[in-house]
């Protein structure tokens, strides 16, 4: 295995993100809340408040497809890095079919999976598909004079809606990495997480980097 | 006409109730309205001019392309134009069809109901939809909101303009420019019944007296009526005047996305949000330990 999917550390640390990983995670994190908070100002009258935090609607309006060509930029080098390791294996099947678990924390009833589980998974193409969906129908939004008219209004419906879906997994994924599973932020900020986080969550993924790990000495 | 008619009836992207809403006595016969009567427009380009100067506006070059219209399409800069048609009819004989295009004033602006920014785009209770510069954040939406192509980008100032229908003159009880400035008696400015009035009996005297048998009032229920009238010669076949719509409303597009969209999408976010602090309370965190291999590290 290559070392940009993982390697044993010391003190029973295993590297999960490489720098690069780690990166282009806060690119597309950091661009994606600028755009959710400017996104959702246009969204509702009630969230106006945001643009105006941000510098004012003319300004938001002005910066979110600039941050949306970052964020685009970002998901197109995660497409690079991880699209061949998020493709759906059979152990992510088992893992889904054990979901129940999975959410009641009864975690040594769950099938043993890969480097990512299939919610990660999903997150990922999710967030994929979304975007190539927010990427064309923002560049209509953004320069509406260029598009017909029944182009347009596929497009703000479309954006809007893309936007939604994204929403609903960007929630899941903040309380999954930064509230509901311990471990799992620092895993992409420092990069590594413990022997017990890699093999509980990640048993395939770990198993391998272990017999690697063996196999060099 | 007061400048009491200015009071605000509609606000675009507002929180809340809107100031002043339904609190004054009827204001139905407050509701201004311009009638353009096509059947007697020569074409002049008056009101075009007029426009331009008392909205201070730059002009523009103007374009022929062997018709007699002034440029292509309105502009930021250009709110008012006499769109021209060569129409020839079954019989072989021909007609110029000049049809003066403006903003409409909709009872229900599509530009409102797409506007995201508070406050860029409100409706004053005589019926006037006027665009606030500088609350406008220039996102264009107001473009894909109205259902007659109307508004229009500045891409230096990334604000969007159309015409106000005067609302300056007329909250001083003055006509709009383009009305002072008509020659023919072409257009006409009063109150909405007063106006329909008119524009019935024009439209009658076309039919038993002009040989124009289709002749009709266009006033679009799609949008609830507008504030800007038409009298066609042949009000079954719109489309002929360089485009009108027959059947002109806020796209469906655009009322699905601010109705179910909007309410399905807030309840989703707060619902969703609900939930998963429900389950951190229920369920609580996920830590690895359970097989004690140096889980006390850092967690």
């Amino acid at each position: 295995m290559s070392e940009t999917t993982g390697a044993m550390l010391p003190n029973n640390r295993v590297l999960r993100y490489n720098f690069r990983e780690r990166m282009v995670h806060w690119t597309a994190g950091i661009s994606y809340v600028y755009l959710l908070m400017t996104g959702l100002a246009f969204w509702t009258p009630w969230l106006f408040w945001m643009a105006v935090a941000l510098g004012g609607g003319a300004v938001s309006r002005m910066l979110h497809p600039w941050a949306g060509l970052i964020f685009t930029f970002a998901v197109i080098l995660m497409y690079g890095m991880w699209s061949t390791q998020m493709r759906e294996s059979a152990a992510d099947k088992a893992w889904w079919d054990s979901i129940n678990n999975y959410i009641t924390n009864q975690d040594e009833k769950m099938p043993p999976v890969g480097r990512f589980n299939g919610g990660q998974k999903l997150l990922f193409w999710g967030f994929f598909w979304c975007g190539v969906a927010l990427l064309l129908t923002g560049i209509v939004l953004w320069l509406p004079q260029s598009f017909p008219a029944v182009v347009r209004q596929i497009a703000i419906f479309v954006h809007a809606a893309a936007a939604l879906i994204t929403i609903g997994l960007f929630m899941l994924h903040v309380y999954m990495g930064a509230i509901f599973e311990k471990g799992a932020f620092d895993a992409v900020i420092r990069g590594d997480v413990s022997a017990a986080f890699a093999s509980e969550h990640h048993r395939l993924w770990f198993d391998e980097i272990a017999r690697e790990t063996s196999a060099k000495r | 006409m007061s400048q009491a008619t200015l009071r605000i009836q509609k606000i675009s992207g507002h929180a809340g109730a809107v100031p002043g809403d339904g609190m004054y006595r009827d204001i139905k016969e407050k509701q201004v309205c311009k009638l353009v009567d096509t059947t007697t427009c020569i074409g002049c380009k008056a009101c075009e001019i007029a426009c331009q100067e008392w909205n201070d506006l730059p002009f523009a070059a103007t374009m022929f392309d062997n018709t007699y219209q002034t440029m292509p399409d309105t502009s930021w800069n250009f709110w008012n134009l006499i769109r021209f048609k060569e129409h020839v009819r079954t019989d072989g004989t021909m007609m110029w069809l000049m049809r003066k295009d403006q903003c409409m004033h909709c009872a229900d602006p599509g530009c409102l109901e797409a506007c995201p920014a508070d406050g860029a785009i409100v409706q004053y209770a005589n019926g006037i939809v006027d665009f606030q510069s500088d609350k406008c954040i220039g996102c264009g939406y107001c473009i894909t909101g109205c259902p007659f192509n109307i508004p229009k980008f500045n891409p230096s100032t990334r604000k969007v303009h159309k015409c106000t229908l005067c609302a300056d003159r007329v909250s001083e009880n003055l006509e709009p420019a383009c009305i002072k400035s008509c020659p023919t008696g072409c257009l006409h400015f009063g109150t909405k019944d007063d106006m329909k009035d008119l524009a019935n009996r024009r439209a009658k005297q076309l039919k038993e007296h002009y040989n124009f048998p289709n002749a009709g009032v266009y006033d679009p229920d799609g949008v609830g009526g507008t504030g800007v009238i038409y009298v066609l010669h042949d009000i079954t076949d719109p489309e002929l005047y360089n485009g009108l719509p027959k059947d002109p409303h806020i796209p469906w597009a655009v009322k699905l996305w601010k109705h179910p969209l909007k309410w399905l999408g807030n309840l989703a976010m707060v619902g969703g949000a609900v939930g998963l602090f429900v389950h951190y309370l229920k369920v609580g965190p996920k830590i690895a330990h359970k097989n004690g291999n140096g889980a006390e590290g850092r967690q």
